[in-house]
Protein backbone atom coordinates (compact mmCIF):
# COMPACT_ATOMS: atom_id res chain seq x y z
CA UNK A 1 0.00 0.00 0.00
CA UNK A 2 1.75 3.37 -1.04
CA UNK A 3 1.52 5.95 1.68
CA UNK A 4 -0.77 8.06 0.26
CA UNK A 5 -3.21 5.36 0.05
CA UNK A 6 -2.62 4.52 3.56
CA UNK A 7 -2.90 7.74 4.89
CA UNK A 8 -6.55 8.30 3.33
CA UNK A 9 -7.02 4.99 4.64
CA UNK A 10 -6.11 6.01 8.31
CA UNK A 11 -8.84 7.29 10.74
CA UNK A 12 -7.30 10.41 10.02
CA UNK A 13 -6.93 10.91 6.57
CA UNK A 14 -11.42 9.94 6.28
CA UNK A 15 -11.68 12.86 8.68
CA UNK A 16 -9.59 14.88 6.50
CA UNK A 17 -11.34 14.58 4.15
CA UNK A 18 -14.52 15.19 5.68
CA UNK A 19 -13.19 18.27 6.40
CA UNK A 20 -12.05 19.58 3.41
CA UNK A 21 -15.39 19.05 1.65
CA UNK A 22 -16.96 20.02 4.63
CA UNK A 23 -15.00 23.39 4.14
CA UNK A 24 -16.00 23.89 0.68
CA UNK A 25 -19.35 23.11 0.91
CA UNK A 26 -19.31 25.90 3.61
CA UNK A 27 -17.59 28.35 0.76
CA UNK A 28 -20.10 27.14 -1.56
CA UNK A 29 -23.04 27.67 0.86
CA UNK A 30 -21.27 31.47 1.04
CA UNK A 31 -21.48 31.85 -2.67
CA UNK A 32 -24.90 30.49 -2.90
CA UNK A 33 -26.59 32.30 -0.58
CA UNK A 34 -24.75 35.99 -1.74
CA UNK A 35 -26.28 34.87 -5.43
CA UNK A 36 -29.52 34.05 -3.78
CA UNK A 37 -29.77 37.77 -2.09
CA UNK A 38 -30.86 39.09 -5.84
CA UNK A 39 -34.34 37.32 -5.19
CA UNK A 40 -35.06 40.96 -2.33
CA UNK A 41 -34.07 42.89 -6.05
CA UNK A 42 -37.15 44.09 -6.34
CA UNK A 43 -37.35 44.08 -10.46
CA UNK A 44 -39.44 41.52 -11.62
CA UNK A 45 -36.29 38.90 -11.31
CA UNK A 46 -34.26 40.34 -14.30
CA UNK A 47 -31.39 40.57 -12.19
CA UNK A 48 -31.62 37.05 -10.61
CA UNK A 49 -32.50 35.28 -13.86
CA UNK A 50 -29.42 36.43 -15.42
CA UNK A 51 -27.04 35.65 -12.68
CA UNK A 52 -28.46 32.30 -13.12
CA UNK A 53 -27.67 31.99 -16.61
CA UNK A 54 -23.92 33.36 -15.89
CA UNK A 55 -23.98 30.66 -13.18
CA UNK A 56 -25.21 27.78 -15.69
CA UNK A 57 -22.81 28.75 -18.34
CA UNK A 58 -19.70 30.18 -17.48
CA UNK A 59 -16.73 28.04 -17.37
CA UNK A 60 -15.20 28.93 -14.30
CA UNK A 61 -18.46 28.50 -12.34
CA UNK A 62 -18.69 25.00 -14.17
CA UNK A 63 -15.70 24.17 -12.68
CA UNK A 64 -16.80 25.17 -9.03
CA UNK A 65 -20.28 23.53 -9.53
CA UNK A 66 -18.55 20.12 -10.46
CA UNK A 67 -15.96 20.67 -7.17
CA UNK A 68 -19.30 20.87 -5.12
CA UNK A 69 -20.98 17.84 -6.82
CA UNK A 70 -17.86 16.24 -5.85
CA UNK A 71 -17.81 17.28 -2.04
CA UNK A 72 -21.29 16.24 -1.41
CA UNK A 73 -21.39 13.64 -2.60
CA UNK A 74 -17.55 12.19 -1.40
CA UNK A 75 -18.68 14.30 1.79
CA UNK A 76 -21.78 11.45 2.10
CA UNK A 77 -19.85 8.57 1.45
CA UNK A 78 -17.16 9.30 3.83
CA UNK A 79 -19.70 10.27 6.33
CA UNK A 80 -20.82 6.18 6.08
CA UNK A 81 -17.77 4.52 6.01
CA UNK A 82 -16.39 6.86 9.27
CA UNK A 83 -19.91 5.88 11.06
CA UNK A 84 -19.88 2.43 9.88
CA UNK A 85 -16.03 2.00 11.25
CA UNK A 86 -17.30 4.04 14.21
CA UNK A 87 -20.60 1.83 14.89
CA UNK A 88 -17.81 -1.72 14.48
CA UNK A 89 -15.59 0.25 16.88
CA UNK A 90 -17.91 -0.47 19.77
CA UNK A 91 -19.39 -3.98 19.15
CA UNK A 92 -21.65 -3.60 22.67
CA UNK A 93 -23.67 -0.36 23.47
CA UNK A 94 -24.13 0.79 27.05
CA UNK A 95 -27.29 0.09 28.48
CA UNK A 96 -27.20 3.87 30.15
CA UNK A 97 -25.92 7.05 28.58
CA UNK A 98 -25.63 10.24 29.94
CA UNK A 99 -23.66 12.46 27.76
CA UNK A 100 -21.93 15.13 29.65
CA UNK A 101 -22.91 18.23 28.86
CA UNK A 102 -19.75 19.78 27.05
CA UNK A 103 -20.99 17.84 24.13
CA UNK A 104 -23.33 19.55 21.98
CA UNK A 105 -26.29 17.63 20.73
CA UNK A 106 -25.43 19.17 17.51
CA UNK A 107 -21.85 17.11 17.59
CA UNK A 108 -23.99 14.03 18.78
CA UNK A 109 -26.30 14.05 15.65
CA UNK A 110 -24.36 14.94 12.90
CA UNK A 111 -25.12 11.70 10.65
CA UNK A 112 -28.78 12.27 11.29
CA UNK A 113 -28.43 16.45 10.47
CA UNK A 114 -26.75 15.29 7.78
CA UNK A 115 -29.59 12.53 6.29
CA UNK A 116 -32.32 15.25 6.85
CA UNK A 117 -30.35 18.14 5.07
CA UNK A 118 -29.60 15.27 2.15
CA UNK A 119 -33.08 14.09 2.10
CA UNK A 120 -33.99 18.16 1.68
CA UNK A 121 -31.05 18.51 -1.13
CA UNK A 122 -33.04 15.82 -3.23
CA UNK A 123 -36.24 17.53 -2.91
CA UNK A 124 -34.55 21.32 -3.42
CA UNK A 125 -32.58 19.73 -6.49
CA UNK A 126 -35.16 18.48 -8.40
CA UNK A 127 -37.16 21.63 -7.80
CA UNK A 128 -34.69 24.28 -9.26
CA UNK A 129 -31.28 22.52 -10.28
CA UNK A 130 -32.63 19.92 -12.55
CA UNK A 131 -35.30 22.21 -13.84
CA UNK A 132 -33.10 24.61 -14.95
CA UNK A 133 -30.08 22.39 -16.52
CA UNK A 134 -32.55 19.86 -18.34
CA UNK A 135 -36.04 20.95 -17.63
CA UNK A 136 -38.65 22.89 -19.76
CA UNK A 137 -38.68 26.14 -18.27
CA UNK A 138 -40.42 29.65 -19.98
CA UNK A 139 -38.14 31.96 -22.12
CA UNK A 140 -38.33 35.81 -21.10
CA UNK A 141 -36.54 38.38 -23.02
CA UNK A 142 -35.21 41.44 -21.32
CA UNK A 143 -33.10 43.94 -23.42
CA UNK A 144 -29.73 42.20 -22.13
CA UNK A 145 -31.28 39.13 -24.35
CA UNK A 146 -33.28 35.85 -23.27
CA UNK A 147 -33.07 34.39 -20.38
CA UNK A 148 -34.63 31.58 -18.67
CA UNK A 149 -37.43 32.35 -15.93
CA UNK A 150 -36.14 30.51 -13.35
CA UNK A 151 -37.06 33.37 -11.12
CA UNK A 152 -40.72 32.71 -11.39
CA UNK A 153 -39.99 28.98 -11.04
CA UNK A 154 -39.07 29.60 -7.42
CA UNK A 155 -42.05 32.66 -6.96
CA UNK A 156 -43.79 29.85 -7.81
CA UNK A 157 -42.76 26.86 -5.84
CA UNK A 158 -42.60 29.70 -2.79
CA UNK A 159 -46.81 29.68 -3.13
CA UNK A 160 -47.28 26.46 -1.17
CA UNK A 161 -47.02 26.58 2.89
CA UNK A 162 -45.96 23.46 3.09
CA UNK A 163 -42.99 23.77 0.17
CA UNK A 164 -41.90 27.12 2.24
CA UNK A 165 -42.50 25.10 5.60
CA UNK A 166 -40.00 22.34 4.28
CA UNK A 167 -37.36 25.03 3.18
CA UNK A 168 -37.21 26.94 7.01
CA UNK A 169 -37.56 23.29 8.75
CA UNK A 170 -34.39 22.31 6.80
CA UNK A 171 -32.49 25.59 7.11
CA UNK A 172 -32.94 24.77 10.70
CA UNK A 173 -31.24 21.46 10.47
CA UNK A 174 -28.59 22.97 8.79
CA UNK A 175 -27.75 26.00 11.17
CA UNK A 176 -27.70 23.26 13.66
CA UNK A 177 -25.32 20.90 11.47
CA UNK A 178 -23.00 24.22 10.84
CA UNK A 179 -22.71 24.68 14.68
CA UNK A 180 -20.63 21.88 14.83
CA UNK A 181 -19.27 20.76 11.19
CA UNK A 182 -17.48 24.46 11.35
CA UNK A 183 -15.34 24.34 14.06
CA UNK A 184 -15.31 20.78 14.19
CA UNK A 185 -13.27 21.04 10.32
CA UNK A 186 -10.40 23.42 11.90
CA UNK A 187 -9.54 20.99 14.39
CA UNK A 188 -9.60 17.72 12.33
CA UNK A 189 -7.60 19.78 10.23
CA UNK A 190 -4.91 20.74 13.61
CA UNK A 191 -5.62 24.23 13.61
CA UNK A 192 -6.50 24.71 17.42
CA UNK A 193 -4.66 27.79 18.91
CA UNK A 194 -5.52 29.84 22.29
CA UNK A 195 -5.39 33.01 19.72
CA UNK A 196 -7.56 31.75 17.39
CA UNK A 197 -9.62 28.90 17.97
CA UNK A 198 -12.11 31.27 19.98
CA UNK A 199 -12.50 33.52 16.83
CA UNK A 200 -13.35 30.50 14.36
CA UNK A 201 -15.32 29.12 17.53
CA UNK A 202 -17.72 32.19 17.38
CA UNK A 203 -17.51 32.57 13.28
CA UNK A 204 -18.80 29.23 13.13
CA UNK A 205 -21.62 29.78 15.52
CA UNK A 206 -22.30 33.29 13.78
CA UNK A 207 -22.32 31.52 10.53
CA UNK A 208 -24.81 28.88 11.10
CA UNK A 209 -27.64 31.48 12.59
CA UNK A 210 -26.87 33.99 10.11
CA UNK A 211 -26.34 31.97 7.09
CA UNK A 212 -29.70 29.67 7.05
CA UNK A 213 -31.59 32.31 8.29
CA UNK A 214 -30.86 34.09 5.19
CA UNK A 215 -31.64 31.27 3.29
CA UNK A 216 -35.04 30.91 5.07
CA UNK A 217 -35.76 34.33 4.75
CA UNK A 218 -36.27 34.10 0.93
CA UNK A 219 -39.11 31.50 0.77
CA UNK A 220 -40.77 33.58 3.43
CA UNK A 221 -40.15 36.88 1.66
CA UNK A 222 -41.43 35.26 -1.61
CA UNK A 223 -44.64 34.21 0.23
CA UNK A 224 -45.43 37.03 1.90
CA UNK A 225 -44.61 39.42 -0.70
CA UNK A 226 -44.39 38.41 -3.97
CA UNK A 227 -47.48 37.13 -5.84
CA UNK A 228 -47.82 34.04 -8.12
CA UNK A 229 -47.21 34.37 -11.89
CA UNK A 230 -50.34 34.18 -14.04
CA UNK A 231 -49.34 30.94 -15.40
CA UNK A 232 -47.11 27.67 -14.95
CA UNK A 233 -43.68 28.91 -15.52
CA UNK A 234 -42.48 25.48 -17.17
CA UNK B 1 -25.57 5.04 56.05
CA UNK B 2 -26.88 4.34 52.20
CA UNK B 3 -28.77 1.03 50.88
CA UNK B 4 -28.22 0.79 47.42
CA UNK B 5 -29.80 -1.18 44.87
CA UNK B 6 -26.66 -1.89 41.89
CA UNK B 7 -27.04 -3.43 38.14
CA UNK B 8 -23.96 -4.98 37.42
CA UNK B 9 -23.09 -6.07 34.45
CA UNK B 10 -21.94 -9.83 34.89
CA UNK B 11 -19.97 -11.78 32.43
CA UNK B 12 -18.30 -15.39 32.77
CA UNK B 13 -15.53 -14.78 30.43
CA UNK B 14 -15.10 -12.98 26.60
CA UNK B 15 -17.33 -15.46 25.06
CA UNK B 16 -19.78 -15.39 27.01
CA UNK B 17 -23.12 -13.40 26.33
CA UNK B 18 -23.64 -11.71 29.37
CA UNK B 19 -26.33 -9.46 31.56
CA UNK B 20 -27.28 -7.56 34.27
CA UNK B 21 -27.91 -8.88 37.73
CA UNK B 22 -29.01 -6.70 40.37
CA UNK B 23 -27.53 -6.88 44.12
CA UNK B 24 -28.28 -4.78 47.11
CA UNK B 25 -26.31 -3.38 49.56
CA UNK B 26 -26.64 -2.03 53.03
CA UNK B 27 -25.24 -0.05 55.27
CA UNK B 28 -22.87 2.04 52.96
CA UNK B 29 -21.06 5.28 54.56
CA UNK B 30 -20.68 7.89 52.51
CA UNK B 31 -17.19 8.30 52.94
CA UNK B 32 -16.35 4.57 51.29
CA UNK B 33 -14.91 5.01 47.88
CA UNK B 34 -17.01 3.91 44.90
CA UNK B 35 -14.69 0.24 45.18
CA UNK B 36 -14.79 -0.51 48.86
CA UNK B 37 -18.86 -0.26 48.27
CA UNK B 38 -17.91 -3.17 45.63
CA UNK B 39 -15.97 -4.66 47.93
CA UNK B 40 -18.80 -5.21 50.88
CA UNK B 41 -20.52 -6.49 48.27
CA UNK B 42 -18.13 -8.74 47.14
CA UNK B 43 -17.43 -10.14 50.62
CA UNK B 44 -21.08 -10.90 51.21
CA UNK B 45 -21.00 -12.63 47.76
CA UNK B 46 -17.78 -14.37 49.16
CA UNK B 47 -19.78 -15.34 52.37
CA UNK B 48 -22.71 -16.73 50.47
CA UNK B 49 -20.40 -19.10 48.06
CA UNK B 50 -21.11 -17.09 44.74
CA UNK B 51 -18.61 -15.74 42.18
CA UNK B 52 -17.57 -12.17 43.57
CA UNK B 53 -17.71 -9.18 40.63
CA UNK B 54 -14.41 -8.44 38.71
CA UNK B 55 -13.02 -5.28 38.56
CA UNK B 56 -9.71 -3.84 37.83
CA UNK B 57 -7.98 -1.61 40.31
CA UNK B 58 -4.47 -0.82 42.03
CA UNK B 59 -3.02 2.09 43.63
CA UNK B 60 -6.64 3.20 44.84
CA UNK B 61 -4.34 6.79 44.54
CA UNK B 62 -5.92 7.86 41.41
CA UNK B 63 -2.77 7.65 39.86
CA UNK B 64 -2.17 4.11 37.95
CA UNK B 65 -5.29 4.18 35.36
CA UNK B 66 -5.97 0.28 37.02
CA UNK B 67 -9.62 1.11 37.77
CA UNK B 68 -12.44 2.10 35.31
CA UNK B 69 -16.41 0.72 35.24
CA UNK B 70 -18.88 2.99 32.92
CA UNK B 71 -21.44 4.38 36.29
CA UNK B 72 -24.94 5.39 35.22
CA UNK B 73 -23.86 6.50 32.08
CA UNK B 74 -20.37 8.08 32.68
CA UNK B 75 -16.53 6.04 32.75
CA UNK B 76 -15.18 6.69 36.42
CA UNK B 77 -18.99 8.21 37.73
CA UNK B 78 -20.78 11.14 38.13
CA UNK B 79 -17.49 13.04 39.23
CA UNK B 80 -14.53 13.99 37.02
CA UNK B 81 -12.13 11.60 38.59
CA UNK B 82 -11.29 8.06 38.88
CA UNK B 83 -13.27 5.35 40.17
CA UNK B 84 -11.35 5.00 43.20
CA UNK B 85 -11.34 8.18 44.08
CA UNK B 86 -15.57 8.47 43.41
CA UNK B 87 -16.97 8.56 46.85
CA UNK B 88 -20.44 7.38 48.12
CA UNK B 89 -21.78 11.08 48.92
CA UNK B 90 -22.21 11.53 45.28
CA UNK B 91 -24.89 9.14 45.25
CA UNK B 92 -27.95 9.08 47.66
CA UNK B 93 -29.79 6.61 49.92
CA UNK B 94 -32.50 4.36 47.73
CA UNK B 95 -30.63 5.09 44.75
CA UNK B 96 -30.14 2.38 41.69
CA UNK B 97 -26.23 2.67 40.20
CA UNK B 98 -25.64 0.86 36.70
CA UNK B 99 -22.36 -0.10 36.72
CA UNK B 100 -20.96 -1.77 33.09
CA UNK B 101 -17.79 -2.17 31.89
CA UNK B 102 -15.53 -0.34 29.33
CA UNK B 103 -17.48 -0.49 25.67
CA UNK B 104 -15.05 -0.98 22.42
CA UNK B 105 -14.30 -3.26 20.35
CA UNK B 106 -10.54 -2.38 21.47
CA UNK B 107 -11.46 -3.35 25.11
CA UNK B 108 -12.82 -6.87 24.91
CA UNK B 109 -14.25 -7.76 27.88
CA UNK B 110 -12.42 -10.61 30.05
CA UNK B 111 -15.09 -10.97 33.05
CA UNK B 112 -17.69 -8.40 34.84
CA UNK B 113 -16.34 -5.37 34.59
CA UNK B 114 -12.65 -6.05 33.76
CA UNK B 115 -11.83 -5.07 30.41
CA UNK B 116 -8.54 -6.40 28.26
CA UNK B 117 -7.05 -2.84 27.88
CA UNK B 118 -3.83 -4.12 26.24
CA UNK B 119 -4.57 -2.01 22.53
CA UNK B 120 -3.22 0.69 24.73
CA UNK B 121 0.38 -1.31 25.31
CA UNK B 122 0.72 -2.22 21.65
CA UNK B 123 -0.19 1.75 20.55
CA UNK B 124 2.32 2.96 23.12
CA UNK B 125 4.69 0.13 21.94
CA UNK B 126 4.27 1.33 18.21
CA UNK B 127 6.05 4.64 19.29
CA UNK B 128 4.99 6.26 22.56
CA UNK B 129 8.63 6.14 24.06
CA UNK B 130 11.98 7.54 23.42
CA UNK B 131 14.92 5.29 22.20
CA UNK B 132 17.66 7.32 21.23
CA UNK B 133 20.40 7.22 23.68
CA UNK B 134 20.24 10.82 25.33
CA UNK B 135 23.26 10.27 27.57
CA UNK B 136 24.02 11.64 30.50
CA UNK B 137 21.91 14.65 32.47
CA UNK B 138 22.69 17.43 30.73
CA UNK B 139 23.62 21.14 32.12
CA UNK B 140 20.64 22.71 33.46
CA UNK B 141 19.74 25.45 30.75
CA UNK B 142 21.52 23.78 28.08
CA UNK B 143 18.75 22.39 26.65
CA UNK B 144 16.03 25.38 26.57
CA UNK B 145 12.47 24.59 27.07
CA UNK B 146 9.81 27.43 26.95
CA UNK B 147 7.66 27.23 30.61
CA UNK B 148 4.39 27.14 28.52
CA UNK B 149 6.27 24.87 26.09
CA UNK B 150 6.99 22.37 29.10
CA UNK B 151 3.34 23.22 31.26
CA UNK B 152 2.00 22.00 27.76
CA UNK B 153 3.68 18.69 27.65
CA UNK B 154 3.50 17.98 31.64
CA UNK B 155 -0.60 18.27 31.07
CA UNK B 156 0.00 15.86 28.25
CA UNK B 157 1.79 13.51 30.52
CA UNK B 158 -0.23 13.21 33.25
CA UNK B 159 -2.66 10.80 31.29
CA UNK B 160 -2.91 7.91 33.19
CA UNK B 161 -4.30 5.69 30.25
CA UNK B 162 -7.24 4.49 31.80
CA UNK B 163 -9.01 4.34 28.87
CA UNK B 164 -11.97 6.87 29.43
CA UNK B 165 -12.00 8.83 26.78
CA UNK B 166 -12.59 5.83 24.74
CA UNK B 167 -15.42 4.80 27.00
CA UNK B 168 -16.67 8.34 26.85
CA UNK B 169 -16.78 8.60 22.89
CA UNK B 170 -20.00 7.96 20.87
CA UNK B 171 -17.69 6.29 18.17
CA UNK B 172 -15.14 4.41 20.83
CA UNK B 173 -12.21 6.72 19.71
CA UNK B 174 -8.76 6.57 21.41
CA UNK B 175 -7.43 9.83 19.84
CA UNK B 176 -7.41 11.60 23.22
CA UNK B 177 -5.23 8.86 24.51
CA UNK B 178 -3.02 8.58 21.30
CA UNK B 179 -2.68 12.04 20.71
CA UNK B 180 -1.37 12.90 24.78
CA UNK B 181 0.93 9.96 24.35
CA UNK B 182 2.11 11.71 21.01
CA UNK B 183 2.20 15.68 22.22
CA UNK B 184 4.23 14.68 25.77
CA UNK B 185 6.83 13.65 23.09
CA UNK B 186 6.74 16.03 20.38
CA UNK B 187 6.43 19.36 22.36
CA UNK B 188 9.94 18.33 23.88
CA UNK B 189 13.55 18.21 22.85
CA UNK B 190 14.05 14.45 23.61
CA UNK B 191 10.75 13.55 21.18
CA UNK B 192 12.28 15.20 17.77
CA UNK B 193 14.39 12.22 16.62
CA UNK B 194 11.49 10.04 16.33
CA UNK B 195 8.50 12.68 16.09
CA UNK B 196 7.68 11.60 12.25
CA UNK B 197 7.98 7.61 13.01
CA UNK B 198 5.88 7.82 16.49
CA UNK B 199 2.72 10.00 14.92
CA UNK B 200 2.69 7.26 11.78
CA UNK B 201 3.06 4.80 13.71
CA UNK B 202 1.32 5.31 17.01
CA UNK B 203 -2.23 6.17 14.32
CA UNK B 204 -1.58 2.91 12.67
CA UNK B 205 -1.48 0.86 15.66
CA UNK B 206 -4.84 3.07 17.05
CA UNK B 207 -6.48 1.86 13.68
CA UNK B 208 -5.45 -1.43 13.72
CA UNK B 209 -6.88 -1.69 17.21
CA UNK B 210 -10.39 -1.13 15.67
CA UNK B 211 -10.66 2.25 17.81
CA UNK B 212 -13.62 4.44 15.83
CA UNK B 213 -12.88 8.39 14.65
CA UNK B 214 -12.75 11.34 16.31
CA UNK B 215 -15.89 13.49 15.63
CA UNK B 216 -15.01 16.47 17.96
CA UNK B 217 -17.87 16.14 20.08
CA UNK B 218 -15.60 16.95 23.29
CA UNK B 219 -16.85 13.98 25.93
CA UNK B 220 -13.77 12.43 25.96
CA UNK B 221 -12.20 15.45 27.62
CA UNK B 222 -15.25 16.24 29.43
CA UNK B 223 -14.47 12.76 31.45
CA UNK B 224 -10.99 12.55 31.62
CA UNK B 225 -10.22 12.21 35.05
CA UNK B 226 -6.86 14.29 34.04
CA UNK B 227 -8.89 16.86 31.97
CA UNK B 228 -6.69 16.28 29.01
CA UNK B 229 -7.68 19.05 26.85
CA UNK B 230 -9.16 18.48 23.04
CA UNK B 231 -5.76 20.50 21.69
CA UNK B 232 -4.10 17.17 21.61
CA UNK B 233 -5.95 16.25 19.10
CA UNK B 234 -5.37 19.06 16.73
CA UNK B 235 -1.93 18.83 17.24
CA UNK B 236 -1.89 15.12 17.00
CA UNK B 237 -3.61 15.76 13.21
CA UNK B 238 -1.36 18.31 12.71
CA UNK B 239 1.71 15.98 14.18
CA UNK B 240 0.27 13.24 11.30
CA UNK B 241 -0.54 14.99 8.42
CA UNK B 242 3.07 16.79 8.38
CA UNK B 243 4.45 13.59 9.29
CA UNK B 244 3.03 11.41 6.53
CA UNK B 245 4.07 14.51 3.95
CA UNK B 246 7.32 14.67 4.80
CA UNK B 247 8.91 11.48 6.34
CA UNK B 248 10.89 8.95 4.87
CA UNK B 249 8.76 6.13 4.99
CA UNK B 250 7.35 5.56 1.42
Amino acid sequence: MSWVTKTFKSTLGQKLIMALTGLFLIIFLIGHVTGNLLLFKDDGGQAFNEYADFMTTNQFVQILSITTYVSILVHIIYSILLTYLNKRARPVAYAKVDPPKESSFSSRNMGILGTIILIFLVVHLQGFWYRMHWGEIQQVTYDTGVYKNLYAVVVWAFQVEWMVALYVIAMIFLGFHLSHGFASAFQTLGLNHRKYTPAIKFIGRAFAIVVPALFASMPLYIYFFISAPEKLPF
Amino acid sequence: MMNLTLKVWRQKNHKDKGGFVDYKVSGISTDMSFLEMLDVLNEELSAKGEDPVHFDHDCREGICGACSLYINGHPHGPQQTTTCQLHMRSFADGDVITIEPWRAKGFPVLKDLMTDRSAFDRIIQAGGYVSVNTGGVPDANEIPVPKIIADEAFDSATCISCGACVAACKNASAMLFVSAKISQLALLPQGQVERKSRAENMVAQMDAEGFGACTNIGACSAECPKGIKLSNIARMNREYFSAVLSSDNV
